[in-house]
């Protein structure tokens, strides 16, 4: 018994030996590959020359979620040969990373604060990318009657009236502190009450809360989009100019941190502010809807 | 490095002055997880109990089901208990999805394997002789199964404490199926999870040492246990 243990033993070693050899194979494979593609690149002398380097963005989870960075980031690689990563936080998360010098570039959307950072001196070159809006999405019954209104604040105030369900992202994310701004202006403080479910997640898992709990939310248009086909959830309110949804890239500022990759930073920004850019971002769709709109929001 | 420091600084005021916000996610965190150990308990020691005293050879598909289950990542588990409970699953009517009972429903599904086959190793080991001394002595075989539990009582407690370390530090299937509501469905690992990532470092830290201190003493009790189990 024993002896037919160690033999399975055996096996079983032999057996990751192997599994860990092929890994570091294909590992090593993957690592020479673009080492051959500027080879390539020399045939045809009129292209630009690559740059085989990266850049970090810390960006907020509705445009890393809404597919509108797989979108845009490939064709940024193609024409410089800088490779995108992107980390996808709340907004508040996205700054902070921003401004402990984690990232090189940023893609967030809550304008006052990120206007103060900048103030401050934590980034530079500061752009309104584009926008779109927030919508509040409830249970197609409607319970609290928030169809009925036409402002966000007579949103909140129903929704807190009925004591109906309201999910809020609850992570500072840009999300969040739209929606925290939004109940203040209706006079309401909903912290702890019953029918308000502050979860700290993203907008995705949000919406899916609502769904499950039949309750209302307030989300970027492009998440609800993207999502809807899973939801039972549907438009409750929009249009109110108070939901104008302004997003802002910058870099962060190579004199605090000599080490971020500041021009091609400035690269990703150029590239986004491009007539082309701004051309992509207008032309990107889900489920037939434009997400993004370039350029600042409120004329 | 001056970021820990001011975070370890922080979290420790904040143990200390009873931050009401912090408390609260301890508490619920240790009372959702010592419900879940207890009924685990009450499932996995007889089971493994039951297991322990029949012979390793017809047991041979049980166990290495139940060694496979005491494994279950986290993450796994809570989408199964989510898919159950969601509006559109089998106990959906119930409404629990969302409620420190899902999260007790999911704990007690990731420490019940542990339970019952930590207690079936155990039991297997100390079985054999004592249950012949008992059925010699002419004892039913209820009270033969009492006896040998009690003469394995060591390594149960050992098997119950393994399991508790194991809910009370995860984080995957809470999240999932609890939720991590402000208040009510929040406890730990999710809410050093969320502030790691508002990057609110304190409050993230400050958990964290509670945790370590929670696993230090309940690892020392496992420790002592043993070295008891080892003087008999």
């Amino acid at each position: 018994m024993k002896i037919r243990n160690k033999g399975l033993l055996y096996k079983l070693i032999l057996g990751l030996m192997i599994l860990s050899a092929f890994l570091l194979v294909a590992g090593c494979g993957e690592e020479t590959a673009p080492a051959e593609e500027p080879a390539e690149e020399e045939e045809t002398a009129d292209e630009p020359e690559l740059i085989d380097d990266y850049i970090t963005l810390a960006t907020t989870t509705s445009t890393y979620d809404s597919g509108l960075l797989d979108y845009l980031n490939p064709i940024f690689t193609e024409q410089t040969g800088i490779e995108v990563q992107v980390v996808s936080q709340g907004t508040g998360a996205a700054l902070e990373t921003g401004a402990r010098g984690d990232a090189d570039v940023l893609l967030v959307h809550d304008r006052a604060s990120e206007l103060q950072l900048v103030e401050e001196g934590a980034f530079v070159d500061r752009y309104d990318v584009m926008y779109n809006d927030f919508i509040f999405v409830g249970p197609a019954e409607d319970p609290a009657g928030v169809g009925e209104v036409s402002t966000a604040a007579e949103a909140l105030t129903r929704i807190a009236g009925s004591e109906e369900t309201f999910v809020s992202r609850g992570d500072d994310s840009g999300t969040h502190r739209m929606e925290m701004r939004l109940w203040e202006s209706a006079g309401i403080d909903p912290a702890g009450q019953g029918w308000y479910l502050s979860i700290g997640q993203g907008m995705g898992d949000t919406l899916n809360m609502a769904n499950e709990e039949l309750g209302y939310t307030m989300t970027d248009r492009g998440t609800f989009v993207a999502m809807e086909d899973n939801l039972d959830l549907v438009i409750v309110l929009e249009g109110d100019p108070v939901l104008f949804n302004q997003y802002g890239v910058m870099a962060v500022n190579p004199e605090k941190y000599p080490h971020v990759k500041y021009d091609y930073a400035m690269m990703y920004i150029d590239f986004l502010m491009s007539d082309e850019g701004q051309e992509l971002i207008n032309s990107y769709q889900v489920n037939g809807e434009t997400l993004f709109f370039p350029g600042y929001g409120l004329e | 490095m001056s970021r820990l420091l001011e975070g370890i600084v922080e979290a420790v005021r904040l143990i200390i002055s009873l931050d009401p916000y912090l408390l609260q996610i301890v508490l619920l965190s240790l009372r959702v997880s010592i419900t879940a150990i207890i009924i685990a308990t009450i499932i996995g020691v007889p089971l493994g109990a039951l297991l322990g005293l029949k012979t390793e050879k017809k047991t041979r598909l049980i166990n290495k089901i139940i060694f496979t289950f005491m494994g279950m990542p986290p993450v796994v588990a809570g989408l199964i208990i989510y898919l159950i409970l969601s509006r559109q699953g089998p106990l959906g009517v119930l409404g629990l999805l969302y409620s420190p009972s899902a999260m007790i429903i999911a704990q007690v599904f990731l420490a019940s394997p542990i339970v019952t086959g930590l207690t079936m190793v155990g039991i297997r080991a100390k079985g054999g002789e004592v249950e012949e001394t008992a059925r010699s002595l002419g004892a039913s075989s209820t009270l033969t199964t009492w006896t040998v539990i009690k003469e394995a009582r060591y390594s149960l407690l050992g098997a119950i404490i393994s399991g508790f370390s194991r809910v009370v530090a995860e984080v995957g299937a809470v999240m999932i199926v609890g939720g991590n509501i402000e208040g009510h469905t929040r406890v730990m690992t999710t809410a050093i999870t969320l502030e790691t990532r508002k990057g609110n470092f304190e409050l993230a830290i400050g958990l964290g040492i509670i945790l370590l201190i929670i696993s230090f003493f309940v690892n020392s009790i496992l420790y002592n246990i043993q070295k008891g189990g080892k003087k008999d």
